[in-house]
Parts: C-alpha cells; structure tokens; sequence
C-alpha cells in the first residue's frame, strides 16, 4: 500500500467513524493481519475500544478475521475496499437511475449499515419512503404501491429482488450449520461461507405491512407519549423470518455498469447516437447471463438484438446488421463477431487487451479484455491529451499497443526525442499516484476549512433553528427578521464562500475518482492478463 | 508534498576518485549502485538533466486547462448526496466518539446525562454469532461507579409486586458496594449463556439508579437544537 493511499484511507475512515475507527483501520493497514490484544498494544488502545472499532470495520466489510493455528484469530483490513467509501455516493445515485427512489434507498441502507436482512432493509426503506412521502398524496403515488401515505413493503420487496436478480446486491457469507456429531468446544470464531449459486438467492419471505410514520410510533397503544426512546422496538421481539441471511451491495457489479456505461459513451462518441444505442441494448441483454467475472457475454443473435431494441428505435432489421457489421470492423472491436446463425452472432469485448491489439489472437476465445483497455484508452487518451498535449498522447497510445517499446522505437514512431518521451511517460504513471493524493489533499483542505469556521457554522445553525421553531409558533415578520440579522453581512458572506469552496472541493473528490476509477479498472484488466 | 531532490549528477558511471579508493578491492572505478542504470533508460555518455538546487514551485503555472468539474442535474444530485451522506455517518451509531474525559469535579447532572454508552457496551446490535466470540464485549461491574447490574430476565417494573421490588432494591444496594467477584463473573457467564441480548445496555436497568424518567430531563444543552416540523407545543 503506498503512503497515499493509507492517508487516503486515514481520512475516510475518520469522516464515517471518528478517530478511534481510523487508528485501528489504518494500523491494521499497516501492519497486516494481527490478533486482538497486539492491536490494542501496539496502538495504545483499550482492548475494549478496540473490540468496538473491530465490530464496526468487520460490520462494514472493511475487515476480516481468520482464525489461525493455536485458536488465534487475526484480524485484516481490506485496504482497496477502504477506498471505495468514496465511492459510495456515485452507487447510490446509479441506483437511483436504474430502480429509482427504492432502489436508491436500499443501497444507501445496505452502504450505510454494512450488511442487512432482507426484511429489515425493506421495513426500514418502507418507513423512510412513507416519511417523505409524508402530505404528498398524489396519483403516480397509488401507481407505485403506496397505499395512502404509506410505502407498501411489497413494492419495496419487489425492487430489492430485481436488485439481487441483477446482481447489484449478494448475499454474505454466512455461518455454516453445525453439526450436531461435532463434539468439542466451540471454535473462537465462525468460518464464514457462501457458495456461488447461493450469492443471488432471494428468501421467500412474505412481508406485509406499511411503512410507518415518525409520528405514529411516538405513541404506544394506549396513546400516551412514551415514556422513553424504545431501545429494543417491538420488531425485535418477533421473530425473524430471515435470520442469519445478510446482503451487502455488490461493489463489483457497480463497478461493471460503470463501464458498460463508459463503453456506451465511448462508442457514442466515437461512431453515432445510434451505434451506441445499439451497444447498450446488448449489455442489457447479457446483465444476467453473464456473471460478472466473465471476460466474455454470451453470444446473442442479431435477430434478438433487433427483438431487444428499445420502443421508438425504429431502425430495420438490414440497418441494424450494417451497425453491428461496422461495429465489429472497428479496429477498437467494441464488439465481436462469433458466428453466422441467427443473422449473425455477436460478443461484447468487456475487458482489456490493449496490450495484445496487435498480436495474434487465440481464434476461439474473443475476450472481453479489449473494449475496456480501448474505451480505458479512449479515456485515458482524452486525459492525458487534454493535461500533457497531443504529443504526450501520442507516445500513450503508441506505449498501450506494444508490450515494450524500445527507446529508438519511440523516437522513430512518435518523432519527439527520447529524453522528453521518458519524462512525459514518467509524469503519466506518477499521475495514478498524484490522484490518489490529490483526493487526501482535497478532504483534508475541506475539513480545514470547515474547523476555521466552526464557529461561524455552529451560530448560523443555531439562528436557523431558533428561526424555524419561531415561524412554527407563528412568530411576525418582524420578529423573524431582527433573528436573522443576528448574523451580520460580512458573516454571510463569509458563510457563502466556504459554502462554495466546500461544494468545489466535494465536486474535485468526486471528479477525480472518476479518474481513479478509469485508471484502477485498465491496470486491473491488464494485471488480469498477465 | 516535498519533492524528493536528486542530485543527478551523481549517477554518472564515471565515478569520482574519491569513490574509488574508498572501495579497496571492491570498487572497480565505479559507484556501485543497487540498480542497473541502463534498466532506468540511462545510457552511457547520456546528457543526463540539471540538478535540481531547489523545491518546485508549490503552485506552479498550468501547461493546460484543468478538466470541467461535474456539473447540471446528475452532478448536483451527487454533491448533494454526498454531503448528506457525510452528515449521516455521523448520527450512526457505528460512528465512535472518544469517551469524554472525566471531569475534575463529579456533578449533580452526571447521574441524569447519557454521555455514552455505559462501560463501553455497543450502541447498536451485530449478529454476535457471525463475530469471534472475543470481540464481544462483557459489561463489568466496577467499583466506586455506577454499576449496571445483569438480572435474569424479569417483567417490567410496573406489573412486579410490591415486596418483589423491595427486595430487587436490597439486593441492588448491597451489589452496588460489593468488588467484581468470582462469584459474579461465575453468574455473570451463565447469563450470557443464557440471554446474550441482555448484555448490551440497557436504558430499563440504568434508570432504576436514579428517581426520575431518563428522558424527561433536559438540561437545556438542546435548546433550539430541535427543529420539528408541526411541533403542537409552543416553546419558550
């Protein structure tokens, strides 16, 4: 792990659990897998802060453990899986655009919380649609299963299976049943398993219900407030339907959809609206019969294709095989020709092979390598030409077609002397590491802004409650406006531009794991390849 | 970040005297260095760059623009999401606060206010059968504080009898002097084996040390903080 991404890590580790988090999380990084009782002395830590630090990062897949020889389990943080935390706002929003509100609220539960039942993340997403919900009555509303102002749990239940039919959630490992003829004492910490063809497995539950409002569970039944905030709800009492049976998002598959969508603009900006459309339609085709690991899609006809197009794409069945015929002569080989039957049968490269563009390829495997090192590249290409010049992409390109490139070779090939080659090829592998760092600074840069304003926040938010609660009771205008002068102009002013220079630096974040992203998804395809 | 200054003029192959006779019989007129300089891309007799006198400039000027942030509906979703995301966190109970450190003077408000889960015990409940049974954390009774007691299970307060309760408050009275004991670690254990949802705090317990309801206090510290919409009371 390089020194940026462990600070990297650092950050986002304090800014989602706070400091006793992140000291177990980024020594654990560190040091490697390690026992309880090192971690709380080589930390200086309480062996029971530790242990609910442990239970957090383990709750948040960020942490594993293993028991090893003599009963001794160690603990090991998943550095990669970290980063992805910065991750998560752009999961959710694809969520959004795929299975809408639903869909977006139930990933963001499972990120939130690290795995879940299936039946609590149902109640739970319910409750909190039916709180938005809440005084918005209207016609679309009935349509979507909400019943009134309540949020139907059936309606949720169904968006959480097509999440798991698509694979954008899996089940997690689970603890194996014991077996009774075991004898023995227990071992000092479960092995947990998951077989593949269980990954995607729905429970057959039957939820019914709706979800609640706030306000209704401030009461009990006999319609007195009550007395205290309920620790254990009376949910917890029943019993549960699918106990044991946790799901977490599956990162992965997000990742994959990410660059189908980038294969799609990549294609959209290279040929037409049309092609793209075309591309588009055979990634949706193949989203469920393809598992995510495999380099290839199935094959599909053109014949199923054209059956697939969406509604308003009305093309003829001779124009469409003319796009995938150029599709599949394109040099970039988006996609692949596999066989004549069915009016031609036709593959999506997924996977990078760049590198191999130019050698010879075995005739029966087309791998999906080669659309992601060429929409990567395509990317990557538009990056480094837009940060380093024409001439610096030049040699990029030159660099992703063969394996080595002599150094009279880049000379002769890209018509710029070696010395100014090997420094631009030297600034573009640094560019990786820069990023990551770039993301450390821009977090740290945020925070530092924020603290040198605290005081300034902590009063504006005070006048806004105070102001809310006010208008509440019906307070004049009058009154209202001597509360909002408690903040003088300078003062907004200022909160104006921190307001902006926060939004600027979370947009930089989150514009640079885009990059990240490109750059991690090429070098993992190529390593892949080797 | 500080940038790292080579001085390149020293990788050149022709080694200077001085080095050559520091290295006896070892040195052969040239610096031995751990990696092969042709490796790098150095050829022999290559003009190798300047040496660098002084840190680069910390905000050096731009060869070219700097890409387009995101921007329009997607992009201002996904800001949005983000920062409220942030803010989430932290209202979770997984985010840990350190413990505040104990104040110099016990005050009157201590007994009434819930700075933290009591003895460390976890907010929220993992699946304790998933978890290395090591993580799990005993609530221990300890000396000169409050304790929290593990009583088998019982029904609420309100349907015990009246003789019932006497009791459970001597008994709780003498526990509360008593030193962890081995006797109590021994009852403490069957318990959990007994119920293990017992074991985390639990507010039903703690409220027995103190004469009013938990939550009916305020000391004031949320004044203004709370914000609801429709509140029916008017506040002063």
């Amino acid at each position: 792990m390089t020194q940026a991404e462990i600070k990297l890590c650092s950050l986002l580790l304090q800014e989602h659990f706070g400091e006793i988090v992140e000291k177990i999380g980024v020594h654990l990084i560190r040091t490697g897998s390690q026992p309880l009782r090192v971690i709380a002395h080589d930390t200086g830590t309480s062996l029971d802060q530790v242990k609910k630090a442990l239970c957090v990062l383990i709750q948040h897949n960020l942490v594993i453990h293993r028991v090893h020889k003599r009963g001794v389990v160690e603990y090991e943080a998943q550095c990669s899986r970290v980063l992805r935390m910065l991750r998560y706002p752009r999961y959710i929003y694809t969520a959004k655009t795929l299975y809408s509100d639903t869909g977006e609220l139930l990933v963001e539960e499972l990120l939130l919380n690290g795995k879940m039942t299936m039946s609590a993340v149902v109640k739970k997403v319910a409750d909190r649609l039916t709180e938005t919900m809440e005084g918005q009555y209207c016609s679309h509303a009935v349509s979507r299963g909400v019943d009134g102002k309540n949020m139907d749990y059936a309606e949720v239940s169904n968006t959480f299976v097509r999440l798991a039919d698509t694979h954008f959630v899996q089940r997690c490992p689970v603890v194996p049943a014991t077996e009774n003829s075991d004898p023995g004492p227990p071992p000092p910490a479960p092995t947990l398993v998951i077989s593949e063809k269980d990954m995607y497995l729905v429970p057959k539950l039957s939820l019914i219900g709706k979800g609640k409002r706030r306000r209704s569970s401030d009461e009990d039944a006999t319609g007195e407030p009550k007395a205290k905030r309920p620790k254990h709800t009376s949910d917890n009492k029943e019993p549960i339907p699918d106990d044991g049976i946790y799901w977490q998002a599956n990162l992965d598959r997000f990742h994959q959809h990410f660059r189908d969508q980038a294969i799609v603009s990549a294609v959209a900006n290279r040929m037409d609206q049309t092609s793209s459309e075309i591309v588009r339609t055979m990634l949706r085709m193949s989203e469920i019969t393809t598992s995510s690991s495999a380099p290839f899609t199935q094959p599909l006809s053109s014949n199923e294709i054209f059956r697939s197009l969406p509604v308003g794409y009305n093309i003829s069945k001779q124009v469409l095989d003319q796009y995938l015929t150029l599709l599949a002569d394109d040099p970039l080989e988006f996609v692949g020709k596999s066989g004549d039957s069915g009016g031609g049968m036709y593959v999506i490269n997924r996977n990078d092979q760049a590198k191999t563009l130019l050698s010879d390829l075995d005739p029966w495997h087309e791998d999906l390598h080669k659309a992601l090192g060429c929409l990567s590249t395509a990317s990557l290409e538009s990056v480094v030409q837009e940060r380093f010049g024409s001439r610096c992409a030049r040699i990029f390109r030159l660099v992703l077609q063969k394996k080595h490139l002599e150094q009279k070779q880049v000379e002769d090939f890209a018509m710029i002397p070696a010395k100014e080659a090997k420094d631009m090829l030297y600034k573009m592998l640094s560019e990786n590491f820069i990023s990551l760092q770039s993301v450390a600074n821009l977090i740290e840069r945020r925070q530092f802004e924020t603290k040198e304003n605290k005081r300034l926040l902590e009063k504006s938010q005070r006048v806004e409650a105070i102001i809310a609660s006010m208008q509440a009771t019906g307070a004049e205008e009058a009154q209202l406006q001597e509360i909002e002068e408690m903040i003088t102009a300078p003062e907004r002013q200022q909160l104006e531009t921190l307001k902006r220079n926060v939004n600027k630096l979370d947009a930089c974040e989150i514009q640079v794991d885009e990059t990240i992203f490109l750059l991690e998804s090429y070098i993992e395809s190529t390593l892949k390849r080797q | 970040m500080p940038e790292e200054v080579f001085l390149i003029g020293s990788l050149t192959p022709q080694a200077p005297s001085t080095m050559a006779s520091r290295g006896g019989g070892r040195g052969r007129g040239r610096g031995q260095l751990t990696f092969s300089v042709e490796a790098v891309g150095i050829g022999k007799g290559d003009a190798l760059p300047p040496p660098t006198l002084q840190p680069s400039p910390l905000f050096p000027p731009l060869e070219f623009r700097p890409v387009p942030l995101p921007s329009g509906e997607e992009g201002e979703y996904v800001l949005a999401l983000k920062q409220e995301l942030r803010g989430a966190m932290r209202q979770l109970p997984y985010f840990i606060r350190p413990a505040v450190p104990k104040r110099d003077v016990e005050r009157y408000s201590d007994k009434y206010q819930m700075s933290g889960p009591i003895d460390n015990a976890i907010d929220w409940n993992p699946d304790w059968r998933r978890l290395p049974r090591e993580l799990k954390i005993r609530v221990r009774k300890l000396q000169k504080e409050r304790t929290t007691i593990l009583l088998p299970k019982r029904p609420p307060k309100t349907t015990e009898d009246k003789e019932d309760t006497i009791q459970k408050l001597e008994t709780l009275e003498k526990k509360e002097e008593e030193v962890t004991s081995e006797e109590d670690e021994e009852k403490e254990e069957e318990e959990e084996k007994e119920e293990e949802e017992e074991e985390e705090y639990d507010e039903e317990e703690h409220e027995e040390e103190t004469d009013y309801i938990m939550s009916y206090f305020d000391n004031g510290e949320d004044f203004g903080g709370d914000s609801d919409d429709n509140m029916d009371e008017a506040i002063y």
